[in-house]
């Protein structure tokens, strides 16, 4: 077994809330200026341009590019070599972590927890999160995070963060498809959707789409396509097809960036599959915004 | 729609008001409130109770934000927009209040398209995400009321030369759908 030490954890998360809420990626910098050569509106256009130059203050003054900080998503590689350790005084209580309440602490849902605590505090990053959907008080340092734990071969420990907007996340959706309504349904219900978050979610939006396992499955694997290289295809042809076709009705809309007109209203359409039952088509949407804060590491 | 950007005052007078239309480009200049979820929740909830309000909300112009902390130094975070819609609930009882402009980003509901029709108030949207850039036309902000609430809280901002779009305007012109039947190829 190979040991990784808590620590060595928190401190990569802390780093990788502070430079995902800093630092837009090239991949998106890259989509944004193809699409400002594509834009017709000039209201859009100027808004392309707006978001650009955002991007490059954020970068230089260390400023959050979005207010909306995000819930932090998390999404470890576990490799079944590891063991996380915790150092003897690493003794932060649970309590102190607003742990799920179904879930116990590992070592590791500890380490990642402090690790988005210190980010968002040191790092003067929002605090957006409740620790009770109705009763809504917030808990102060953004915590707990949502972890997504995949054990995979080798040694190592990848980790990557997805501070999610909100504003866009509102506006996704799930609809359990029959096989009948097949391809169509899935595009049809894809381009709805769009057209339904309006402006809501920020366009230019990255959608990533989850089709097929279960109710659970569907939104897992739509949230995990929003981790690939922003306009990257999926590697089976047919789905390639069909996140071209998506990207291309999703453009036809008229939405645009903000949804004050225009041909840009997505940057990417980004689908993932999972075998699925002979009963059901689960189609999950997930909205991303423009501000797509995404950062990784490998320990 | 009119491609010249105009200046305009906040809080706004009656002559502004009446005289923006739907996808007219401004500049604002003076002061906004800042208000979200639970702050409009609160606000609601005093008006029902019949008490005053921290603020007086004649001719004013509400902000949705939620900023991120301020470094030191710093006047504000950054301090872009959050949907609109959220606040749709809430929105007479301020109207009557005497609130004359809302800004934020995304569509609102007919119900609200209507009471600013009814009540002589705008909307105005400004860029969702462009957060650390909005922040440079926010000069002054000034805590006033639930603080508890942290990034919810009221705060006074001044502005100068903020920019946004007339969404709707007093005669129930909707900028978001004129703009995306241009664009549309459906």
């Amino acid at each position: 077994m190979r040991r990784i030490e808590a620590d060595a954890i928190t401190q990569a998360v802390e780093r990788l809330c502070m430079e995902a809420n800093y630092f837009l990626g090239q991949d998106v910098i890259d989509a944004l200026e193809r699409s400002l050569k594509e834009e017709e509106s000039p209201i859009g256009q100027q808004i392309l341009r707006d978001i650009l130059e955002n991007a490059r203050i954020g970068g230089e003054e260390l400023a959050p590019i979005c207010q909306d900080t995000g819930f932090t998503v998390v999404f470890v590689e576990l490799g079944q070599e590891v063991e996380v350790v915790r150092e003897a005084e690493c003794g932060m209580q649970s309590a102190e972590l607003n742990p799920p309440f179904n879930i116990p602490n590992s070592a590791l849902r500890e380490a990642i927890t402090k690790g988005v605590a210190q980010g968002y505090t040191k790092g003067y990053l929002r605090a957006s999160i409740v620790q009770d959907p109705l009763r809504r008080i917030n808990t102060k340092d953004n915590t707990p995070p949502v972890i997504h734990v995949e054990v995979v071969p080798g040694d190592r420990l990848r980790l990557t963060i997805m501070c999610k907007g909100s504003g866009c996340e509102n506006m996704s959706r799930f609809a359990m498809l029959t096989p009948a309504q097949g391809r169509k349904g899935v595009v049809n219900f894809v381009v709805e959707t769009v057209l339904k978050g309006g402006g809501r979610p920020c366009p230019p939006l990255i959608v990533g789409v989850g089709l097929g396992g279960t109710f659970d499955q569907a939104a897992y694997i739509a949230k995990r396509s929003l981790l690939r290289p922003v306009g990257s295809h999926h590697t089976e042809a047919h789905i390639k097809e069909l996140e071209e076709e998506l990207f291309e009705k999703v453009n036809a809309t008229g939405v645009g960036p903000q949804a004050w007109g225009g041909r840009t209203t997505a940057l990417a359409v980004h689908v993932e599959t999972y075998p699925c039952h002979i009963a059901s088509l689960p189609v999950a949407v997930n909205i991303e915004c423009h501000s797509h804060r995404l950062k990784t590491t490998i320990l | 729609m009119p491609e010249e950007i105009i200046h305009i005052k906040a809080p706004m007078d009656e002559k502004t008001v009446l005289g923006l239309r739907a996808g007219q480009k401004v500049l604002f200049d003076g002061v906004f409130y800042t208000a979200r979820d639970s702050s409009h929740k609160r606000l609601v909830e005093l008006i029902e109770q019949g008490k005053p309000l921290p603020i007086d909300l004649q001719g004013q112009v509400i902000y949705y934000v939620g900023p991120t902390p301020a470094r030191p130094g710093q006047v504000i975070g950054s301090a872009g927009p959050t949907t609109s819609s959220r606040m749709d609930p809430y929105m007479e009882p301020l109207y009557k209040k005497g609130l004359k402009g809302t800004v934020g980003k995304g569509e609102r509901s007919q119900e609200v398209i209507d009471l600013m029709k009814r009540y002589k108030a705008v909307h105005f949207s400004n860029i969702g995400g462009a957060a650390a850039l909005i922040a440079k036309s926010i000069r002054k902000c000034d805590m006033i009321a639930f603080e508890d609430l942290g990034t919810e809280a009221i705060h006074r901002l001044e502005v100068e030369d903020f920019f946004a779009i007339v969404a709707y305007d007093t005669l129930g012109n909707d900028m978001y759908k004129e703009a995306i039947k241009i664009y549309s190829r459906q």
